[in-house]
C-alpha cells in the first residue's frame, strides 16, 4: 500500500492530505479493520496526492526533487542493476564519496553506471559532502568514462547534485578544469552514454556527468543554470523571493524537454518517486532497455556525432 | 639560474582579489589605480595600454580594444555578427524584463552580444579570434555566445587555423535557464571536434574569468595564457567565503594562484600578450 504512508514528513503544499492520513491511521489501528472504509480513504488519498502532484509550482517542484525520502542513486542501481560493483577513486588524488562509479550488468549487459549520491545520515551526509562534488568526482568519473571506452561498454549517469563544491580545495585543483575536460571528453566518447536526472540537476555540477546521447528526466525532478535561492539573492537581493526565482528559472522537466536539453520525462510512482521507489525504478529500467537497445546498435562514429550535433543545437538566438 | 633566495622560505604572495564590480575603468579625465592608489590623467593610462603606470594593475579593457591589442592592423572581419540573444524563457527579474536588458545593453554599447568573433591576422599568421566583452551583461554567457563560439570553432576547422579566445565573464547567464547552462557543453564539443581535427586553441584569461565559462573552453586551451592579477575561478569569491565562513587567503583565484597550481600556463603583462601569442602561432605553423 504505497499510498498510506503517514509517516512521510509533508511539505506545506501536502497539508491537505494530512487529516487522511490521521483518518487511515485510526482504521489501521482498529480491529478488525473495516477494509471497505480504509480502501475509500485510501482512494481518497490517491485523488488528492494526483491533484498536488499535478499542480506543482517550480518551487514546490525543487523541494520535491530534493526530498531527504528520495531514491539516491545507490537506492535506484540496487533496483536497476545487478552485480554492481563499485569502484572507487580517480587515481589521482582520493575517492570522492559524493559520486559513485562501477560496473553492473543490465539485463545480462556488461555497463558501467556514475551517479551522484547524497547521504542518508548526518555522518553519510558528511562523508559525501551533501552530494556536492569536489574536482576529483569528475576526475573519478572521466577516468570511468575513458574505462567503458576502452572496453566499449555503454555508459548510464544518474545526476543528482545541488551543485558542484564551491570551496578553497577545489579551486585549487580547479572545479573549472574538471568540469570542463569532462564536457569535451563526454562529446566525444566512443561509447554510448545515457544520463538519467533523478533527483536535482544542479547547474555545472550535474552536467559534468551530463553530456549524453540521450538524456532523461525523472518527472519531478528539477535542472538548473543556479539554484532559485541564488538566483533570487543576486537577481532579486533576497534570497526569499525564491519562489519567484523559480518560476523565472522553469527549472522543470517540461521545459526541459521543450527546448530539446532532454528527450524524455519518465513518470514517477503517484505522489512523487519516494512515495513510490520501486515503481519509479522499473519505469527508469524500460526506458534504459529501450534507449540501450537503440544507441548500441549505433558504430561510434555516429554516436560521437549525434551527441556532439545535439549540444550543437541547443540554444535559442535571434538573427539580427 | 637560481631563484630570488626570498622564495625558497616565503610562500608566494598574489595581488589582492578583487570583487567582480570594484576592478572596472573608471571614468572621467582623472583615474585612481585601486592597488596602488595612484592618481593619473586616463590618457596616460590609455597610453600605457590600461596598465597602472605605477605598479602594473592590469585594468580591464573592452573587446574592441583588445581586437585592436591583438590583431594586426586592418586585419580583423568580424563574423557571426548577426547572433543576438533569444529569450526563450520571457524572464523578468526585479527591475526589468530580460528583453529590455539585451535591447538597452546593444544600444548603449553598439554590440550585438557579449563576444566579438571573427578571423585576423596577428604577426601576419592567420587566426580565429574570439573576445568576451565584460560590460555587456557581465560577460554571462547565454545561447547567442555559445554559438558563435561553436561557430567560431567550426570556422577554424573549415580555415585549418588557430582559434585564439579571451575570456572575460561573470558566468552563465541565467535569464536563459537551463539553456545557458548548456553552452557550456555546446562550446567544449565544439572544442572537441576542433582538438580531433588538430587544430590549435590559445586560450587567454582575463579579468574577471568566473563560473560557466571557466568551466567549459576557457579552461580547455592547448595553451592557456591568462593577465597579471586577473580574477579566474569556478566559484566566485564571496560565494566561497559564504559557503567556508572564513576570508579567503590574499591571492586566491588570481592569475598567479591559477599558474603555481598548474592550471594556467603563463602569467603574460599585456605589452607582451601579442607577441606571446604570436610565437605560439608560429610554433604550430612551422
Ligand atoms: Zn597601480
Amino acid at each position: 500500500m504505497a499510498e498510506i504512508k503517514p509517516e512521510l514528513a509533508l511539505f506545506d503544499f501536502e497539508k491537505p492530505l494530512q487529516p487522511l492520513y490521521h483518518k487511515a491511521e485510526k482504521l489501521m489501528a482498529e480491529v478488525p479493520v473495516n477494509e471497505k472504509k480504509l480502501a475509500a480513504v485510501g482512494a481518497d488519498i490517491q485523488k488528492v496526492t494526483a491533484k498536488i502532484y499535478k499542480g506543482l509550482n517550480n518551487w514546490q517542484l525543487t523541494q520535491v526533487a530534493r526530498h531527504v525520502a528520495r531514491p539516491y542513486s545507490l537506492d535506484y542501481i540496487g533496483k536497476i542493476f545487478t552485480d554492481w560493483q563499485e569502484l572507487h577513486g580517480d587515481r589521482n588524488f582520493r575517492d570522492d564519496a559524493s559520486t559513485v562509479c562501477g560496473v553492473a550488468r543490465f539485463d545480462g549487459q556488461s555497463v558501467v553506471v556514475v551517479g551522484q549520491q547524497k547521504g542518508r545520515s548526518t555522518e553519510e551526509n558528511i562523508r559525501r559532502n551533501f552530494g556536492y562534488p569536489q574536482p576529483e568526482a569528475y576526475r573519478k568519473a572521466l577516468r570511468f568514462f575513458k574505462f567503458a571506452e576502452k572496453f566499449n561498454k555503454p555508459v548510464v549517469t544518474l545526476i543528482d547534485t545541488p551543485g558542484a563544491f564551491p570551496g578553497l580545495e577545489g579551486e585549487e585543483r580547479s572545479q573549472g578544469e574538471a568540469i570542463a575536460r569532462n564536457l569535451r571528453e563526454m562529446a566525444g566518447l566512443r561509447v554510448p552514454i545515457i544520463a538519467v536526472i533523478i533527483g536535482e540537476g544542479g547547474s555545472g555540477g550535474a552536467l559534468g556527468i551530463g553530456v549524453a546521447n540521450k538524456v532523461l528526466m525523472l518527472e519531478y525532478s528539477v535542472y538548473s543554470v543556479i539554484s532559485p535561492e541564488s538566483c533570487a539573492s543576486i537577481l532579486w537581493r533576497s534570497s526569499d523571493e525564491k519562489i519567484i526565482a523559480a518560476k523565472a528559472l522553469k527549472n522543470d522537466a517540461k521545459t526541459a524537454l521543450k527546448f530539446g536539453i532532454i528527450d524524455e520525462i519518465i513518470p514517477e510512482g503517484l505522489g512523487g518517486a519516494h512515495r513510490d521507489p520501486d515503481g519509479t525504478a522499473a519505469n527508469i529500467r524500460k526506458s534504459l532497455k529501450r534507449e540501450l537497445a537503440e544507441l548500441c546498435a549505433k558504430k561510434p562514429e555516429e554516436l560521437v556525432d549525434e551527441r556532439i550535433a545535439k549540444f550543437a543545437a541547443m540554444g535559442v538566438v535571434t538573427d539580427l | 639560474m637560481d631563484a630570488p633566495r626570498s622564495t625558497w622560505f616565503e610562500k608566494p604572495k598574489y595581488q589582492n582579489v578583487k570583487s567582480l564590480e570594484e576592478n572596472a575603468l573608471p571614468t572621467g579625465r582623472w583615474t585612481k589605480c585601486p592597488d596602488c592608489s595612484e592618481v593619473f590623467l586616463k590618457k596616460q593610462l590609455e597610453e600605457n595600454l590600461n596598465v597602472c603606470v605605477k605598479c602594473g594593475h592590469h585594468f580591464r579593457i573592452g573587446a574592441k580594444e583588445r581586437i585592436r591589442l591583438l590583431a594586426d592592423e586592418g586585419t580583423f572581419r568580424e563574423k557571426f555578427e548577426n547572433i543576438g540573444a533569444g529569450d526563450p524563457l520571457v524572464f523578468t527579474d526585479a527591475k526589468e524584463s530580460y528583453k529590455d536588458k539585451i535591447r538597452n545593453t546593444v544600444k548603449k554599447l553598439k554590440m550585438n552580444e557579449g563576444v566579438i568573433t571573427g578571423t585576423c591576422r596577428m604577426g601576419d599568421f592567420p587566426a580565429v579570434l574570439a573576445v568576451m566583452e565584460f560590460s555587456f551583461l557581465g560577460g554571462s554567457m547565454g545561447s547567442a555566445i555559445g554559438e558563435k563560439i561553436y561557430q567560431a570553432m567550426l570556422l577554424g576547422i573549415k580555415n585549418k587555423c588557430p582559434v585564439v579566445t579571451v575570456a572575460a565573464s561573470g558566468g552563465a547567464r541565467m535569464h536563459e535557464g537551463i539553456l545557458s547552462l548548456m553552452q557550456m557543453a555546446k562550446t567544449c564539443a565544439g572544442l572537441e571536434r576542433l582538438g580531433q581535427n588538430r587544430v590549435p586553441y590559445i586560450s587567454i584569461l582575463t579579468d574577471p574569468t568566473t563560473g560557466g565559462v571557466t568551466a567549459s573552453f576557457a579552461s580547455l586551451g592547448d595553451v592557456i595564457l591568462a593577465e597579471p592579477g586577473a580574477l579566474i575561478g569556478f566559484a566566485g569569491p564571496r560565494v566561497i567565503e559564504q559557503t567556508i565562513r572564513q576570508k579567503l587567503p590574499e591571492g586566491f583565484q588570481t592569475a598567479e594562484f591559477l599558474r603555481d597550481h598548474g592550471f594556467v600556463d603563463r602569467v603574460v603583462p599585456r605589452a607582451e600578450l601579442k607577441q606571446a601569442v604570436v610565437s605560439l602561432l608560429q610554433f604550430f605553423a612551422s
